[in-house]
């Protein structure tokens, strides 16, 4: 125990002084998945809120044959600007690209519109093309209620209640919560987290191992009168505790990541404040113990510092494909999941987000079989550094 | 004292290491000569316990190397060949490091870490990284860092490898120091002069087996040549080929 102590104390100051584990523990891992996080999600609210707001120039043909529903489109929040010559003028520049969607309003519209009968308006679009067809559904939907504005008119012009026009009233009930909303985009979040976690520990876990081996510091300390149990603890409690660092700095890290989002424009509010940090750490604590003891025993198969380093990029990636699986299927949480580590953490954290009850079997099961798999790497580490083999 | 009797050891199909036997006395220094690949390090990881032998066994003090590993290691120092230091410790801190693990507390470790910078003379830059040492600051610190639970056994593999002048006088100084102590000192090297010159036994070894074992005197003698190099030579052909 006093061994492992004073190999952790080392390996600590040790690797505390290496720029590259700290710019990979402290810097890399927990900033790099926030601010990637932060960017991608500015941008999409950035994008959707500006749909909204954004004025809307759409070129018309013959605007003057329809002067009230002009107003009425501009009034909607669509610009009108004069558009192509003619109809086929109007049909190849949206071909092409240059407009988005053309209306045209016919000479025959004022008649048709004065003698009640269905006035034509053509609206020409590509509905391929998916960015142009969000402006032709927003001009689609204005030309419909103002339709059905003037039909209510009409009717009431003629003493018919305007309700005739609806006879089924639809009311939708969304169930999702501010909070469930968020679930879908900040998902994601429980992969950064493992990401910087496995970060932090990866050039410890070579360091330990390949690293020691390559400098030719290793069978030196092997010649020490303790036994190689105790220095191999020692180094995977090191890897662990820069695990947990860089664990706790990417959480807080994100934790400021979200307040400087726009999420609650786009009717979001995670659960993600400092208890359900708190509860974040504590759940990914066993996941610190697996990912130590599996890039030190990945490691430690090694013959040279670069051959780990492929080898343990392999490593931070493997969590994510359970998690990819179960986002792709979109299963529901299910007691068997509990058992596979990084994806029952990644449930449970989504659960938590959603500001659903958290269910304790689960998280009683995601913690003791992480810790199992963790305790089991471990073992395996120990009969490895006893080989001869070690030694390379 | 090191006693070595009939060691055999293969890495695969290379038989690295074909009966070994020797002994090498306390107060005496013994030295373990042979060409590259001859079996010197190998025979020498046996006796630092990092390679188990496949046949044959090995006593430091009376203490066997295979099933009673961890006292017979409390009993050596061991300079491993190409032995590498940690370069974001000081010098200071890779022997602190050892003593530590060692088991001594911190005034005694304090004490001894200062006298072994003393005996060897890293002062001037024993507070410095170890990134960047030369080849002879680093080798010095190595043993420094070997020697530090003060071990009555002292195996050093190709010690004076990579050395100037200047450093090679004063390991030779500190291994004639650690054999007026009385310390056993049982050391590798392909060098004929430097064993010569310091060795009161010389193990000769070629192709994984012993080729002589004698004084510098005892080995002309048997061979018949008064040059030692002469000798060396004719010893290892005395063996045959593997």
């Amino acid at each position: 125990m006093r061994t492992s102590l004073i190999v952790f104390a080392k390996e600590v100051i040790d690797n505390f002084r290496d720029r590259r584990t700290l710019a990979s523990a402290l810097i890399m891992g927990p900033l790099f998945g926030p601010m990637l996080f932060a960017f991608v999600i500015n941008l999409s609210i950035e994008r959707s809120l500006d749909d909204i707001d954004r004025s809307l120039e759409v070129p018309v043909i013959g605007q003057e044959h329809a002067p009230n529903l002009m107003e009425y489109l501009r009034s909607h929040n669509i610009d009108i600007v004069a558009g192509p010559e003619n109809r086929e003028a109007a049909i190849q520049a949206v071909t092409v690209g240059d407009h988005d969607v053309v209306v045209i309003v016919p000479g025959t519209f004022g008649e048709q519109f004065a003698e009640a009968t269905p006035a034509r308006v053509e609206l020409i679009s590509d509905q391929a093309n998916t960015q142009a067809e969000r402006d032709a559904r927003r001009v689609r939907s204005a030309l419909h209620s103002y339709s059905q504005e003037v039909a209510g008119m009409r009717l009431v012009a003629r003493g018919v209640s305007p309700a005739v026009l609806r006879p089924v009233n639809v009311d939708e009930v969304d169930v999702s919560t501010p909070s469930g909303r968020s679930a879908i985009l900040l998902g994601m979040m429980s992969y950064f987290f493992i990401f910087a976690l496995l970060m932090g520990g990866m050039y410890l876990a070579i360091d330990t191992t390949a690293g020691e081996r390559e400098r030719g510091s290793l069978e030196p300390l092997l010649s020490l009168p303790v036994t190689r149990d105790q220095l191999m603890l020692g180094k995977i409690a090191a890897t662990c505790v820069f695990m947990a660092v860089s664990l706790l700095l990417s959480l807080c890290s994100f934790y400021f990541a979200l307040k400087f989002m726009p999420l609650a424009q786009l009717g979001m509010t995670p659960n993600f404040g400092p208890p359900v940090i708190a509860a974040t750490f504590l759940l990914l604590l066993p996941f610190i113990l697996l990912g130590a003891s599996l890039m030190t025993l990945v490691a430690s198969f090694t013959k040279s510092y670069k051959e780990a380093q492929t080898w343990l990029s392999v490593v931070l990636v493997a969590p994510t494909l359970p998690i990819l699986i179960v986002s792709i299927l979109t299963l529901r949480p299910q007691l068997e999941f509990m058992f596979i580590p990084s994806l029952s953490q990644h449930l449970i954290l989504v659960g938590m987000i959603k500001n659903e009850p958290v269910n304790l079997l689960h998280v009683a099961i995601s913690v003791s079989s992480t810790l199992a798999i963790g305790a089991v790497l471990t073992w395996i580490c120990a009969r490895l550094y006893r080989r001869e083999g070690l030694l390379g | 004292m090191i006693s070595v009797s009939g060691i055999h050891k293969s890495f695969g199909k290379v038989r690295a290491v074909r009966g070994v036997s020797f002994e090498a006395p306390d107060g005496k220094i013994t030295g373990l000569l042979g060409p590259n690949g001859a079996g010197k390090s190998t025979t020498l990881r046996v006796l630092y316990t990092v390679l188990r032998p496949d046949e044959g066994n090995a006593t430091i003090d009376g203490c066997d190397v295979v099933t009673d590993s961890l006292a017979a290691r409390r009993r050596i120092g061991a300079l491993p060949h190409g032995a590498g230091l940690y370069p974001h410790l000081t010098a200071r801190e890779n022997i602190a490091y050892y003593a530590k693990l060692c088991g001594l507390d911190k005034d005694a470790m304090d004490e001894r870490v200062e006298s072994l910078i003393d005996l060897l003379e890293i002062g001037d830059f024993a507070d410095r990284r170890t990134k960047g040492f030369s080849q002879g600051q680093r080798t010095k610190v190595a043993i420094a860092r070997s020697l530090v639970h003060s071990p009555q056994n002292v195996i050093l593999d190709e010690p004076s490898n990579g050395l100037d002048v200047m450093a090679t006088r004063s390991l030779r100084d500190l291994i004639l120091k650690l054999k007026d102590a009385g310390r056993c000192v049982l050391f590798s090297s392909h060098v004929m002069q430097e064993v010569a010159a310091l060795c009161d036994d010389i193990v000769i070894i070629a192709n994984g087996k012993v080729a002589i074992d004698d004084s510098a005197d005892g080995i002309r003698n048997r061979t018949g040549c008064d040059d030692l190099e002469d000798a060396f030579v004719k010893a290892i052909e005395m063996v045959g080929p593997a």
